[in-house]
């Protein structure tokens, strides 16, 4: 019998080379990271851990720091909390750390500056960290007990997962990205569709999809209750990471006899632009339902872990380009890290979107998670690249988030109401 | 371990239900413990005391909801020594285990009743249902889950691992 590509590499990464799905592992964790939420909980565990003991943590090299969430500082607390990652970075050493001016989204960031990799497994104290899965690392979020003690031990425990196969075959149509194939599966399988289990993306369109997608889908595994996404490297993974100058890793993939605890597989060749309805990412509909209903918007937001990268970027910009945003619109647009607002000027990207009447914000999470930057009042409606649309998640109870990818976030930005590209 | 049950068959027996949110204001193990299961069954202290129970058996998905440690802590903290269900709520379930509840897989519950008396072994894998004299096989638990539950939590087994080298 044969085994899943997230039982190997776990396997791997224990001492019980027999484990395999439903056995208990006590595994070497390869990087560590927190955030400015999750982070001084996690140091305090770990302080509470080594305490009079003298020990440190335990690879000053393996652990990222990413001040994130609600940087650079929004108010008098987040800067408390800030500067306690900032301190523990300095007292001990700590390699990763990613000051204000250097920072991004955390899962836009890891992977554009190769701290995660291939046949890796990594935990972080947070749910979207299943978004390196992408690369065919084993990615997982955890609780800050977890990662504190990790940051100790370098170890963390786990149960090896069950996997589901996910099949896509098919042509997609166009405008079709990563987010409208994640959107799809949730709304068919559910937000609980894959809990506890590892969601492997395999297919045809998956083999034909760029990493910027793939990132999206696996970051979207945990809307599914995902313990983590994953897809097995290939020739397009190999170039990603030829690009940031990374060329030895471990290659895995599932056994062809591996065990599933199901397989399913969608024809995406009738796939349209999928809308997330609030307020949970299951409620899925395809766009052509959408358009007709006329949704008003108060706010277009595009960005985050999901969608920050320079390809949704350039998306929306082509979107854009010698448009307006509707005067009732607030359209933020928040590139994922430095680099890619980089990238983005010197594309011309920033420039058609501030002459469409756009902001573009500093990388940030931002009104992601409701923390700053573009917050709803009651009554108000956003469409936004992110990824949950959970009550009051972008603000007030009372708002309203309807998830979608960058091209129908830019187009609705200039209708007004939400809607797709090709109506336009 | 042996111990009596108490079994509770509502389906995704939710963390409000387990301690509801009026009282995560404390942390303390002993006022968790006085108000857990409060909403949903308000004798559970009662009946406790006068069987004897140890053990809870409950049906699938407990512990869904929010994220809050202080579900298994106010379990734990009333005395219980493990919780077998069919099913856990994945974040209650990494919770439970790093506060040291040890807690359980198991389908076949509808065998098992309040008040019948079990005896688990985690080494072996095996649940013996003593009032009916039925075997049972889970998970073995493996070895450093069992220290890190007799060191009562993550945090404790990993001083004592630092402390041993
Ligand atoms: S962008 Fe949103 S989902 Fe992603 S890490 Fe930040 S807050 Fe979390």
């Amino acid at each position: 019998m044969g085994y899943t590509i997230t039982e190997k590499i776990l396997r791997d990464h224990c001492d019980n080379k027999n484990a395999s799905a439903g056995d208990f592992i006590l595994a070497n964790v390869d990087k560590c990271l927190a955030n400015d939420i999750t982070a001084p909980i996690a140091i305090e565990v770990f302080n509470e851990v080594v305490e009079g003991t003298g020990k440190g943590v335990f690879d000053k090299n393996r652990i990222i720091l990413t001040p994130d969430h609600f940087t650079p500082n929004k108010d008098v607390a987040s800067a408390e909390q800030c500067k306690i990652l900032r301190d523990f970075a300095h007292e001990k050493m700590i390699v990763n750390y990613f000051e204000i001016g250097r920072v991004g989204i955390e899962h836009c960031l890891i992977p554009e500056q190769g701290l995660v990799l291939p046949g890796e497994l990594f935990i972080g104290a947070d749910s979207h960290t299943c978004t390196y899965g992408a690369l065919g690392a084993f990615s997982t979020g955890v609780g800050s007990t977890d990662l504190g003690v990790a940051l100790a031990l370098g170890q963390c425990w786990f149960k090896i997962p069950n996997s589901i196969k996910f099949i896509y075959t098919g042509k997609l149509n166009e405008w079709i990205s990563g987010k409208d194939l994640i959107l799809y599966t949730i709304g068919k399988i559910g937000v609980d569709g894959a809990t506890y289990k590892a969601m492997e993306f395999t297919g045809q369109v998956i083999e034909n999809l760029s990493m910027a997608n793939r990132f999206t889908m696996c970051n979207m595994a945990v809307e599914a209750g995902g313990k983590n996404g994953i897809i097995a490297p290939d020739k397009i993974t190999e170039t990603y990471l030829e690009n940031i100058g990374k060329f030895s890793y471990k290659k895995y993939a599932s056994d062809k006899d591996a065990e599933y605890d199901d397989i399913i597989e969608f024809e995406c060749g009738k796939i349209e632009p999928q809308v997330s309805f609030p307020h949970l990412p299951e409620n899925t509909k395809p766009i052509s339902e959408v358009d007709g209903m006329k949704i008003e918007i108060n706010q277009s937001v595009i960005g985050s872990c999901t969608n920050g990268r320079i390809e949704d970027l350039r998306i929306a910009a082509k979107i854009l380009r010698n448009q307006k945003v509707n005067p009732k619109v607030r359209c933020i647009i928040i590139p994922g890290t430095q680099a890619i607002s980089l990238m983005a000027i010197k594309e011309g990207l920033i420039g058609i979107f501030l002459d469409a009447g756009a902001v573009v914000s500093t990388p940030t999470c931002g009104p992601c998670l409701g923390g700053y930057m573009g917050i709803l009042a009651a009554g108000e409606r956003a469409v936004s690249t992110t990824n949950r649309n959970f009550i009051g998640r972008m603000g007030h109870v009372e708002s309203e988030v309807y998830l979608s990818s960058p091209a129908v976030a830019a187009a609705s930005a200039i209708r007004g109401y939400i809607t797709s590209p090709e109506y336009l | 371990m042996r111990g009596k049950v108490i079994k509770y068959n509502k389906k995704n027996l939710d963390t409000d239900l387990i301690i509801p949110a009026r009282h995560l204001v404390s942390s303390d193990p002993e006022y968790l413990a006085a108000h857990c299961f409060e909403d949903f069954d308000p004798d559970f202290h009662q009946k406790k005391k006068e069987m004897y129970i140890s053990i809870v058996v409950a049906n699938s998905n407990f512990g869904s909801g929010s994220s809050r440690e202080q579900a298994p802590l106010a379990i734990k903290a009333a005395g219980i020594k493990c919780v077998i269900a069919p099913s856990f709520a994945r974040i209650f379930f990494r919770n439970a285990i790093n506060i040291g509840l040890p807690i359980v897989q198991l389908k076949e519950i509808e065998e098992i009743n309040t008040q019948d008396e079990l005896e688990i072994d985690y080494e072996k894998g095996i649940i013996t249902n003593i009032t009916t004299n039925k075997l049972y096989r889970i998970n073995k638990m493996p070895e450093f889950l069992q220290e890190l539950i007799s060191a009562e939590g993550l945090i404790n087994y990993a001083r004592n691992k630092i402390l041993k080298n």
